[in-house]
């Protein structure tokens, strides 16, 4: 659906996308996750048209859009900062592409309507962007990018500018809506629970190079390096291993573990410094032998059953053994 | 805004000083000439007032000026809106000359341009030919115009560019997004994001080319009733007829201008943000 082939950006010294290439299935929802300044947006800007690639190519549908303006791919376009069109009223704005073509009146009005009922913002016709909330006026923006009936809808960063609550709500809104139109949907964010929540697949760029990409879970739980693992969610480093905290298992004693499992990876010593308790989750922060300190989730029964204190030593071990070579699967290879 | 939803409190003595300075020096300043003017020209009546601006000299010169303004105006409309764009969206060599250079008429004395124009226009000068092909520049109403349009060149640009900054370019590219080409982008997006600025820099242009003495005195012959301006009227009334009352009239009847423009600006533009 969407293919981007060795694509390379470079602003003056700054490479901001290096040999990138990347295949969107139709009717997707793919997030492109990683760090400011991981060329997530570049990426996401020159599949759009807004920024023109040094090398290498775009196709939407199978046509070659590399050297098409924006107006001409065929794409709608959400913007972090809503870019509403302040001298217009939400109708305005949300037939902007239609009046554009030249559709008859009617025609759009029934089309604004329409899409102002499903975006959750029937009756507010005659009001000015000024006049919306910032979940508002990016549900506005979303409905006019949506108007012009797009073949592939890209999302740079929308949420960002709100709110935590406003910005969970709206982004199981996003991924119901994207069940119902089904319109092929690039989502940029830096935020990694955002990207694992709403995401068919996820795209992790560092550096302007794509790290890895697959479905959320293989993701999370089978990232290929380091990068991938840490951005993805907390890690906690064990020796040279970096393994989820909730994949820590603590025990007093050493003969909890069979000896198969001792055999196989023995546990480590660890000194208990805090213990936090998060509701059904207890996040225990610890000291190990050598020095570091890393941070085992555990259940709240468990945590009964061991009555963890500041000060107890116990003992740590992820829950699968971890032999280095087999770690990272993709590396070993 | 803020003093409606702040809570109303009473002034401190030194507030009230403070405002009572800044009054008095608005009244003297401001409030006290203008008003001399007016009293002195509609001390007797309408009658003498109508009559003083309506001499053929004081007809011309009216016209003389609007002209001006007719001139000047879409001329620093267009070149100051691309000249906006090109200093806030362009990346080429020479922008901060260019930005530089704008400010220059603000700098310059506009008695410096006017002798600046003879020099390149008049009969000795780089494009003094003109002259010799019968196409008087210098005397005549091409030099003024060039003059007028010089010393108000900056206005339009000053006040466009930091509106132009502060909306940035995400509008313009959401609605290349959503198909608009760029001159469709220019004026459903651009043009009604700056029209304050635009406004604002067209009422500072007209009241300018109103009211410009030096650069246009200069290049212009002076004749009554032949390349008078308003202002040039008002001053050769008062200082070669020692005509007082006639120059209070065109004094006023220059004012009045200046007021419809900028009664005008602000109706035009309630009109177009309410349809």
């Amino acid at each position: 659906m969407i293919d981007v082939t060795d694509a390379r950006k470079y602003y003056g010294d700054f490479t901001a996308l290096d040999d990138v290439s990347l295949s969107i299935p139709a009717g997707s929802l793919t997030a492109l996750l990683g760090p400011s300044g991981s060329g997530k947006s570049t990426l996401l800007r020159s599949i759009a048209g807004l920024e023109t690639l040094d090398a290498g190519r775009v196709v939407i549908s199978g046509d070659d859009v590399t050297d098409v303006p924006p107006q001409k791919r065929g794409i709608g376009f959400v913007f972090q900062h809503y870019a509403a069109f302040k001298h217009m009223t939400v109708r305005d704005n949300v037939a902007f592409g239609l009046t554009i073509r030249k559709r008859p009146k009617n025609e759009i009005n029934r089309k604004v309507d329409e899409l102002l009922e499903i975006v959750g913002l029937g009756g507010l016709q005659k009001r000015y962007p000024a006049q919306l909330s910032g979940g508002q006026r990016q549900r506005m923006a979303l409905a006019r990018a949506l108007a012009v009936d797009p073949q592939v809808l890209l999302l740079d960063e929308p949420f960002g500018a709100l709110d935590a609550k406003v910005r969970a709500d709206l982004r199981q809104w996003l991924r119901r809506l994207h069940d119902e139109v089904h319109v092929t949907t690039v989502l940029v964010t830096h935020d990694q629970e955002e990207a694992l929540d709403v995401a068919d697949q996820i795209a992790v760029l560092n550096k302007g190079r794509i790290e890895q990409i697959g479905a959320p879970e293989d993701l999370y739980e089978r990232p290929v390096n380091d990068f991938v693992m840490s951005f993805l969610g907390s890690v906690a480093k064990i020796g040279p291993h970096l393994v989820r905290p909730h994949d820590l298992r603590l025990e007093r004693a050493l003969e909890r573990w069979s000896p198969e499992e001792r055999a196989e990876m023995e546990p480590s010593k660890a000194t208990v410094g805090r213990v936090v308790r998060l509701g059904f989750e207890v996040r225990v922060d610890l000291l190990d032998e050598a020095g570091e300190r890393l941070s085992a989730e555990i259940t709240r029964r468990d945590d009964e059953r061991l009555a963890l204190k500041a000060g107890d030593v116990v003992y740590v071990r992820p829950v699968r053994a971890l032999p280095p070579e087999e770690a990272f699967p993709a590396l070993a290879m | 805004m803020t003093s409606t939803t702040q809570k109303r409190q009473k002034p401190s003595a030194g507030t009230l000083i403070l405002r009572t300075i800044a009054l008095v020096y608005l009244f003297v300043l401001l409030a006290v000439p203008i008003g001399l003017i007016l009293y002195r020209t509609f001390a007797n009546g309408i009658g003498p007032f109508i009559d003083s601006i309506t001499t053929p000299a004081a007809i011309s010169a009216f016209n003389l000026s609007l002209l001006l303004v007719a001139i000047a105006v879409p001329l620093n409309v267009v070149f100051g809106v691309i000249t906006s764009l090109a200093l806030v969206r362009g990346r080429f060599p020479g922008r901060k000359l260019l930005q530089a250079v704008v400010d220059l008429p603000f700098a310059v004395s506009p008695i410096v341009v006017g002798v600046a124009l003879i020099l390149l226009w008049g009969r000795d000068g780089w494009f003094g030919g003109l002259e010799t092909l019968g196409i008087k520049v210098i005397y005549g109403i091409p030099g003024m115009a060039l003059a007028t349009i010089f010393v108000t060149l900056p206005f339009v640009v000053r006040e466009v560019e930091p509106v132009l900054r502060e909306i940035g370019n995400d509008q313009e590219q959401a609605a290349a997004t959503l198909g608009a080409n760029p001159w469709q982008t220019f004026w459903r997006i651009t043009l009604p994001s700056i029209r304050w600025g635009l406004t604002y820099g067209i009422v500072l242009t007209v009241a300018r080319a109103l009211g410009e003495f030096g650069a246009v005195i200069m290049v212009s012959s002076g004749f009554p009733g032949v390349s008078q301006t308003l202002t040039l009227l008002v001053h050769a009334r008062y200082i070669d007829d020692h005509n007082t009352y006639g120059a209070y009239a065109a004094a006023t009847l220059l004012m009045g201008l200046a007021m419809l423009t900028l009664l005008l600006m602000t109706l035009l533009d309630r009109k177009r943000s309410h349809s």
